[in-house]
């Protein structure tokens, strides 16, 4: 993919083109990449938009942000790419704690199936529209077994994770941390003083 | 408890006497047939000593078995993650008796480096293991020196499932 130093005029027109249509909260450039901040309620219409009207017809990731502390605390990043330009565009919004769902674009991109998934696994943002729903509500599980009651990447969850039981399924152990977490050190010094060992935290 | 079986047809002609556990047990840990449970690095070591410089066939393991109905040893050979834990211990429950288990590196002995949510802390929790070898990941020389302790191991054991109550009742 070329590097670019700046947003191709092509691209400020497709953001201009969305931000005419739909809210855009905001609006970024850094490095040639534009990310623009928009709502949940008009995300599924813009993705549509995104895709069959500017040409976007890839689907490069899914990701979310856990911003503990903030409200609203969760963030959904969505990295299109329109193929014939090979120019990324950045779509994020807002995902309030008490209402976790986001709204599922499966039907547009079909890689998004996985992708969801393993959002709704590690950080428990639930896809209503998603073709996997179980009977129960939420997606099926990727990364941890189904019945697994966590969700390990958010930030109030610890490293060393947390004793479970799911019976006839699986069950789950905090590790010992030891004086860890095992992390290496940035230092000039020999292998030794650089390698991952147990330190004491500052 | 017993003695290896020594073969000396100079001696004795073309009988030899000894005991059956002896017998038994001598064919068991000559040809150990393994279940390479590679999950990480530690795999690449396990092929490395299959392969011929290290050559584990010299100890009778050289026949990998993907087959868990066909093995008798599984090396759990790198980090096991929950998530696989559960296709480990279904793999170790098909194996048919006698089995065996040897945790290969730190990670399959005690989680390792790895102190967190998703792995698990030592395959010993699950099921049950003969040989700890060490090392992050082990040189096939202790691979084939964990082999060599539970051929020793094996010597010293029954052979007949009646003699290990234990077993039976944990099997009942």
């Amino acid at each position: 993919m070329p590097i670019h130093h700046e947003a191709s005029a092509a691209m400020k027109k497709d953001a201009a083109a969305i931000a005419e249509k739909f809210t855009v909260e905001k609006q970024t450039e850094f490095r040639g990449e534009l990310t623009l901040v928009v709502t949940r309620a008009q995300f599924h219409d813009i993705a549509r938009f995104a895709k069959e009207q500017l040409g976007y017809t890839y689907l490069v990731d899914i990701s979310s942000v856990d911003h503990f502390g903030e409200e609203p605390r969760y963030e959904m990043v969505y990295e299109l790419q329109n193929f014939e330009r090979v120019e990324n565009l950045r779509l994020k919004y807002t995902v309030s704690e008490d209402d976790a769902t986001a709204p599922s674009v499966v039907d547009l991109w079909p890689t998004a199936d996985w992708h969801e998934r393993e959002v709704f696994d590690m950080m428990g943002i639930n896809f209503p529209g998603h073709p996997d729903l179980k009977a129960v509500g939420h997606l099926r599980r990727i990364l941890m077994w189904d019945g697994y009651p966590f969700y390990p990447l958010r930030k109030d969850f610890p490293l060393a994770g947390r004793d479970s039981n799911t019976p006839d399924v699986a069950f789950s152990r905090a590790a010992p941390l030891a004086g860890g977490p095992f992390v290496t050190a940035p230092s000039t010094g020999d292998t030794q003083e650089r390698e991952p060992r147990s330190r004491e935290m500052e | 408890m017993s003695t290896p079986v020594a073969y000396d047809s100079k001696i004795e002609g073309n009988v030899i006497f000894t005991k059956l556990d002896s017998a038994i047990n001598w064919m068991r840990k000559n040809s150990l047939w393994p279940m390479p449970m590679g999950l990480a690095c530690c795999a690449i070591e396990l092929m490395a000593t299959g392969a011929s410089r290290y050559d584990i066939s010299r100890f009778g393991a050289e026949v990998m078995r993907f087959s868990p109905r066909q093995s008798d040893v599984m090396i759990v050979a790198g980090t096991v993650t929950y998530k696989m834990a559960l296709a480990v211990k279904r793999i170790w429950d098909q194996m048919p008796e006698p089995k065996w288990c040897i945790a290969m590196g730190a990670c399959a002995s005690s989680g390792g480096m790895y102190r967190s949510y998703a792995v698990l802390q030592g395959i010993d929790t699950l099921i049950p293991v003969d040989v700890y070898i060490s090392g992050c990941p082990p040189r096939p020389e202790a691979l084939i020196e964990g082999l060599l302790r539970l051929q020793r191991k094996i010597e010293g054991e029954h052979s007949f499932l009646a003699q290990k109550p234990e077993l039976t009742a944990a099997l009942s």
